[in-house]
């Protein structure tokens, strides 16, 4: 065995051009899909954890019909003490849930005392909320992060902050319909200015939970959504199937189901842009692929055509079909792994010095995002062994058709 | 007792509508330890019948036994291993493997067709390096010796194996007269040696001198054989 990676090296070097551009080849292909799968994953994870972490948390549990009315944020959608209790109940069972937040989504008034304008809230409990969605207090521009919100206080995107010239410490009036539809006003201080992310929610202002009560005459207990948080995110898709199925049994008189519940998949428009990027990881994928297939099988075809001599001197010598299937094999998965090897240390070189010069972008309107590509050693294995294996397919077809050359033909050419 | 013995044989070509009869039945034995060449002209089936006797290409009639083994009916994988465990070659154009070092060269056989341990292969190499007087060269590729030198390494590759015939089909044909010369009697020095059988062709009236047992072919049948029928001698 030993000899025969010998000879296929030696091969390999003989033609050192060829072997260095075919090499090259392979390499520039493992560098682009390694360096795509990083960066496009780490743009993704980095999006995804944005908008989980910061808005949206991994799942939502609304009373049902909630999420097809969101854009007028209906209160007689809101969920009754007794429901919520329910959805607490099934909540504390799941291990998956690290925790959970409540809200009141209403829609208001908001006046400088000089101009007035629309505004949509979240009513939250500022230590549930940060629990759940940890990150929203990163995208606090100004005024104080830390605690979040306090009763009198207000968080107002900066959109409004612009465009109704307010600014950390004044005081601002919403008015707001309640259920009923008569109008109450509650006074509140202009805490921070929240900086808007694109996606449902986005450019939501944050008010106490009780204030929001106060505001919507609320007594007792109303909720529009409980965001949940999961321990680990690849456990998703089971618990929403079995946050479904337990939250799917609890019917009201008419027979129907009472709650609804929505992986954050559903609710933000970015995991169409995230699948976009798997898709397009597939396809260079298959590039690599079809790159890794070409360029073996003609070197090889080549290597087999030039040494026909070679192969009728060493088959009439004796040597058996399957060893010389074996020599050129060899040769292809070595010109294989030289690619892959060059490729894959390029590759992490390349994404360790991104992360050590780094790199920032700007996705929409958020800016001064940083790129910190990283790259599974599954995902690396992968690659290569994927490359490795074509590589070895490709140079089955040639390496099949010097071991069945006939010896006298095979010593006859020229 | 024969190694080489061939009752009637013959090899017919057909190319579309073409019928070459290169070999028309043809009768010889050849004993062990012999020194053997086949002359004729060109075209009159030297390489045809050589190939046969060295289970290259199947007869079409008649039958042809080489060491005890009749071998008108191998498969390739049969005809390769056979090749391998009893015959070496020796060829026109030396055909040694460019990207092995003269030693390798010798080598190969023992690794990829024997599969020799290690020690007792290096042994032997060099055992067979000194004898075609080579065992200096054995570093460098065949790229960096003269002809003459290659084919001692052919020889000695023809040999490691311990082959109980080697053919050698035109082997001074691109070697010049003195050199030739020598390498023939390299090879009779090997039969001397290792008692290995040795059948070459030939169309050089100089090096044909040198053959114990000498067969003339002409149109695919033999019209003459001179030398020693009997074996070899001293
Ligand atoms: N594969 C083949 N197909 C058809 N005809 C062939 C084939 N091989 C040999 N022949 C024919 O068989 C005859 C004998 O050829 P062969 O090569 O044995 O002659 P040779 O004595 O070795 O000649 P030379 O001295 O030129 O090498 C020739 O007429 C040749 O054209
Ligand atoms: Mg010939």
């Amino acid at each position: 065995m030993y000899n025969i990676f010998k000879l296929a090296a030696r091969n390999l070097k003989r033609y050192k051009r060829r072997t260095f551009l075919t090499s090259m080849l392979i390499t520039l292909g493992v560098v682009a899909v390694l360096m795509f799968v990083s960066i496009s994953g780490s743009f993704k994870t980095m999006m995804i954890g944005q908008i989980t972490d910061s808005m949206l948390g991994h799942l939502q549990i609304h009373r049902k019909g909630y999420l097809a009315s969101i854009d007028s944020l209906p209160l007689n959608r809101n969920l009754s003490s007794k429901q919520v209790a329910k959805i607490e109940q099934v909540l504390v069972d799941i291990d998956a849930v690290d925790t959970y937040t409540m809200r009141i989504k209403l829609g208001a008034m908001f006046s400088n005392f000089a101009e007035t304008t629309n505004i949509r809230l979240n009513a939250v409990l500022p230590e549930q909320e940060l629990n759940t969605v940890p990150l929203l207090s990163e995208r606090i521009i100004q005024g104080q992060a830390a605690g979040l919100i306090e009763k009198g206080e207000i968080l107002i995107p900066e959109l409004i902050a612009k465009g109704m010239r307010v600014k950390i410490g004044d005081s601002i009036v919403l008015v707001a319909n309640n259920k009923d539809g008569s109008v109450n006003g509650l006074t509140l201080q202009v805490r921070g200015i929240l900086e808007g992310i694109s996606g449902p929610g986005g450019r939501d202002g944050v008010i106490h939970l009780e204030d929001a009560k106060t505001l919507l005459r609320i007594t007792g207990v109303e909720i529009s959504e409980i965001a949940i948080r999961l321990k680990d995110m690849n456990r998703l898709p089971q618990t929403y199937a079995d946050l479904t199925a337990k939250l799917s049994s609890i019917k009201n008189q008419q027979g129907q189901p009472v709650f609804e519940v929505h992986t954050w998949e559903k609710l933000s428009p970015f995991f169409n842009i995230a699948k976009m990027i798997d898709l397009m990881t597939f396809f260079i994928r298959i590039m690599l692929v079809a790159i890794v297939l070409v360029s073996i099988m003609n070197v090889m075809i080549m290597a087999v055509y030039e040494r026909i001599n070679e192969i009728g001197t060493i088959a009439a010598i004796g040597t058996l079909p399957a060893r010389i299937l074996g020599i050129f094999m060899v040769e292809g998965f070595l010109l294989g792994v030289l690619g892959t090897a060059i490729g894959t240390i390029i590759s992490l070189v390349a994404i360790a010095s991104m992360n050590a010069s780094k790199i920032s972008f700007d996705f929409g309107r958020q800016t001064g995002l940083l790129l910190a590509p990283t790259i599974s050693a599954g995902e690396v294995v992968v690659v290569v062994l994927t490359v490795i294996g074509i590589a070895v397919v490709a140079s089955l077809q040639p390496a099949y058709k010097a071991a069945k050359m006939d010896p006298i033909v095979a010593l006859r050419h020229v | 007792m024969s190694l080489v013995v061939a009752k009637n044989l013959k090899k017919t070509y057909v190319a579309g509508d073409i019928t070459v009869n290169a070999i028309q039945g043809v009768d010889f034995s050849i004993e062990s330890a012999s020194f053997v060449s086949f002359v004729g002209p060109s075209g009159s089936g030297k390489s045809t019948l050589l190939n046969m006797i060295g289970c290259l290409d199947p007869p079409t009639e008649g039958t042809l036994q080489v060491a005890d083994n009749d071998i008108t009916r191998l498969d390739r994988r049969e005809a390769a291993r056979f090749r391998g465990e009893n015959i070496g070659f020796v060829f026109q154009d030396f055909n040694l493997i460019p990207v092995l070092t003269v030693f390798e060269n010798v080598e190969y056989p023992l690794q990829m067709v024997q599969n020799w341990p290690a020690g007792k292969r290096r042994e032997r190499v060099q055992e067979l390096l000194e004898a075609v007087g080579m065992a200096d060269q054995g570093n460098k590729y065949p790229g960096q010796i003269s002809g003459g030198q290659k084919q001692r390494v052919a020889v000695a590759r023809a040999l490691v194996t311990k082959a109980r015939l080697v053919l050698a089909d035109e082997p001074t044909a691109n070697l010049d007269r003195e050199t030739a010369t020598r390498i023939i009697d390299l090879m009779k020095k090997m039969r001397d040696e290792f008692d290995t059988t040795f059948i070459f062709s030939t169309h050089d009236p100089k090096v044909v001198k040198n053959a114990e047992i000498i067969y003339t072919l002409e149109d695919g049948k033999l019209i003459k054989s001179q030398g020693d029928n009997g074996g070899h001698h001293v």
